[in-house]
């Protein structure tokens, strides 16, 4: 296999980045439809396969709901297989995303985080990836683009776990990160192959020795069972994640968790966030740390399975909570980030909570509104008492 | 000059009307077709004197879909990526009077959409569709569609286009269409008329109207400009009773314009009413007056 480069930091975009790791990977089989913004990344993707640079079958279907269910398809076959999309494309997918996780296909699929219609709108929220959250995919969100390309390596070996089985999304936030240059430090391909190792399906279409039915009619009688190793599947997949990001901090001197703690140990005040605006919240931190101040930052990093018990440990100190959303679940007491911190404290730590929702369709998160999230936890931190109001970051008066 | 002034402003303003003023210039690129399209469409709405009111244009995503949201002074759907025809035969059903008008692409009608089109034309339901087809997803960059030639490279297949693209017009009136034509851009005239008799033919109306991509598509086969696509749809244009005539030797590498299905047949929403006033009738009387839910 060709090596791109003797330099292994180069200026890549959230979308190179994605693509970089795909091609490192070389998986079998991709399936993709052009949507904004996650089209650059197949476009990249697209060259590395017309210059041979990867051995992949690329697909290039009619929509994201053909993508998915050849994505299936594939991996039913005993393909490692990978894709991308977002917002609409992740929507029109979304038949296919609970059966691609009901067959324990282990599809990694880049997620470029963008809001969902209508208005059509193409810049960054989390309600595609957020709506999708119930489907039985693991959810991994980066805070920037060398978090996306460290992700998409990780997905494949966390997806291919025997005890898992299961398709991972790595979620990138659309624009801000997938069309923004950062420097990024790759791994060697050789080390990303030795990383994930070859694939071996544990059931596999095609094998006349043992021939399989995937998906089939499965009613009152079973359907339940059924669901059951599921469910235990992604109570092991925590642990995976653990273990694999603990393996990667060892090749890459880049370590991951479940969660990320950012100066949370003698915070009195928290923000817990989700994708790029980690970043800008840690500048925040910094800011406001330097001013004598204790605040900090939780990153959520799997979103899907929830780290319930690491979230009780960071938060429970805490004399307030702010909970920054980038989508909204209408009708509920806020968006799903308040609405999982609030399930994961409840009857283990009173702490005063606020929810926040901001930069829906893209509107810009600046540290200001940080800033102002966390001057709002002190009325918080002095009356002791959790805030029903759901604050909006950012939004016109 | 005055007058020559005073005329270009009658008739600038003649059209201006179907326009949304606030939002021009359009956000089309130089050389596009989707602005003659626009043009024909203004036109061939104001020939018939139409009333804007009784239009309803649904558009789908892709740039054709700016054509009528938001460049057209009228009622829109935008909805999205393939579904402006289910979207329109609910509005179709609810309001049998209004012209329904769906204008979109390529990528959207024929591609991620293409079942709806199908099933459309299939049950005759009367709805008018104007096809832009740019032979590529113009919008995201120019990928391989499912109108793209074979051979041609696109942004998602750089060495060349390795499957066969759809004949969509011939497709179209093979699925039951009651009135199916192609032009292009250079037929201004002829498009126009059809765009006409689309609009005033009762039952499924489809034109697949050839546009040129000079951005996304053109510079990708040498054609970096909008008039040298012109000039080529102007050579490789064949009416379609000259083309019966053809070998598909002598036809390759042609456009096949003009009308190619008119046929009568029941619309949709016509056999929908009648069997729900039968159905009514019948059950006139049969329900209880004091049932209700809340």
């Amino acid at each position: 296999m060709k090596t791109i480069a003797e330099k292994t930091v180069i200026a890549l975009t959230g979308n190179d980045a994605v693509a970089e790791a795909m091609r490192q990977v070389n998986p079998d089989v991709v399936a993709a439809y052009p949507i904004t913004p996650q089209t650059e990344l197949m476009h990249k993707f697209a060259d590395f396969v017309s210059d041979g640079w990867v051995k992949t079958e690329f697909v290039l279907v009619e929509s994201e709901h053909s993508a998915m269910s050849a994505a299936v398809g594939a991996s039913a076959a005993g393909a490692r297989v990978m894709t991308a999309t977002s917002a609409n494309g992740l929507a029109l997918m979304w038949e296919i995303l609970y059966i691609a996780a009901s067959t324990r296909c282990p599809i990694v699929m880049g997620v470029v985080n963008r809001a969902l219609s209508a208005p059509i709108n193409i810049h960054c929220d989390h309600s595609d990836s957020m709506g999708a959250r119930d489907a039985g995919w693991i959810h991994l969100h980066s805070e920037n683009s060398q978090e996306a390309y460290d992700n998409a390596v990780q997905a494949v070996r966390i997806a291919e776990n025997r005890d898992i089985l299961l398709p991972v999304m790595v979620c990138l936030d659309g624009f801000i990160l997938s069309h923004t240059l950062e420097p990024v430090e790759l791994l060697k391909d050789a080390t990303v192959q030795n990383f994930i190792g070859d694939y071996k399906p544990v059931h596999e279409l095609l094998n006349t020795d043992k021939p399989m039915t995937f998906g089939p009619l499965d009613f009152h009688d079973f359907y339940f069972e059924h669901k059951i190793p599921q469910i235990e599947a992604m109570k092991k997949a925590p642990e995976v994640i653990k273990s694999v990001a603990a393996e990667f901090g060892e090749l890459s001197g880049r370590h991951y968790g479940l969660i990320e703690r950012y100066f949370t140990d003698d915070a009195e005040r928290i923000i817990v966030a989700i994708g790029s605006t980690c970043g800008t919240t840690k500048a925040v931190v910094d800011k406001l740390r330097a001013g004598g101040e204790k605040v900090g930052l939780l990153k959520i990093r799997s979103f899907r399975p929830f780290p319930y018990a690491e979230v009780r440990e960071a938060l429970s100190g805490a004399r307030a909570v702010g909970v920054l959303d980038r989508s909204h679940s209408f009708g509920a007491q806020g968006g799903p980030v308040l609405i999982e911190i609030r399930a994961a404290l409840y009857h283990h730590a009173d702490v005063p909570i606020k929810g926040y929702i901001y930069g829906l369709g893209g509107r810009d998160m600046g540290t200001a509104h940080i800033e102002h999230a966390f001057e709002q936890l002190k009325v918080l931190v002095s009356s002791g008492k959790s805030s029903d109001e759901i604050g909006f970051l950012g939004v016109r008066e | 000059m005055a007058d020559q002034k005073d005329k270009a402003d009658k008739r600038r303003h003649r059209l201006f009307k179907y326009l949304r003023k606030e939002v021009l210039p359009t956000a089309f690129c130089p050389g596009c077709g989707c602005g003659i399209v626009l043009n024909c469409y203004a036109h061939a709405v104001d020939e018939l004197q139409m009333d804007p009111n009784d239009l309803i244009s649904v558009t789908g995503i892709g740039c054709s879909s700016w054509i009528p949201s938001p460049y057209f002074m009228g009622d829109t759907l935008h909805t999205t990526h393939g579904r402006p025809i289910p979207f329109a035969t609910g509005a179709k059903v609810t309001r049998p009077d209004k012209t329904l008008v769906v204008i979109a692409g390529d990528g959207d009608l024929i591609g991620i959409g293409g079942n709806h089109l199908i099933h459309a034309a299939r049950r005759n339901i009367d709805i008018k569709v104007f096809m832009v087809n740019n032979l590529i997803y113009g919008m995201t960059g120019g990928q391989l569609a499912p109108t793209t030639p074979a051979g041609v490279p696109t942004s998602t297949s750089p060495y060349g286009n390795v499957e066969h693209p759809f004949e969509i017009a011939e497709l179209v009136a093979a699925a039951g269409a009651s009135y199916v034509a192609r032009w292009t851009t250079f037929h201004v005239f002829p498009l126009m008329e059809s765009m006409q008799k689309a609009l005033t033919r009762k039952g499924f109306a489809f034109i697949e109207i050839r546009s040129q991509c000079p951005i996304s598509y053109g510079r990708r086969i040498g054609k970096r400009t909008g008039t040298e696509a012109l000039q080529e749809y102007k050579e490789t244009a064949v009416r379609a009773q000259e083309a019966a005539e053809m070998t598909p030797e002598e036809l390759a590498g042609k456009i096949v314009v003009g009308r190619l299905a008119e046929r009568d047949k029941s619309e949709f929403t016509a056999n929908l009413r009648q069997l729900n006033d039968e159905i009514r009738k019948k059950d006139a009387g049969r329900r209880p007056e004091d049932w209700s839910i809340s």
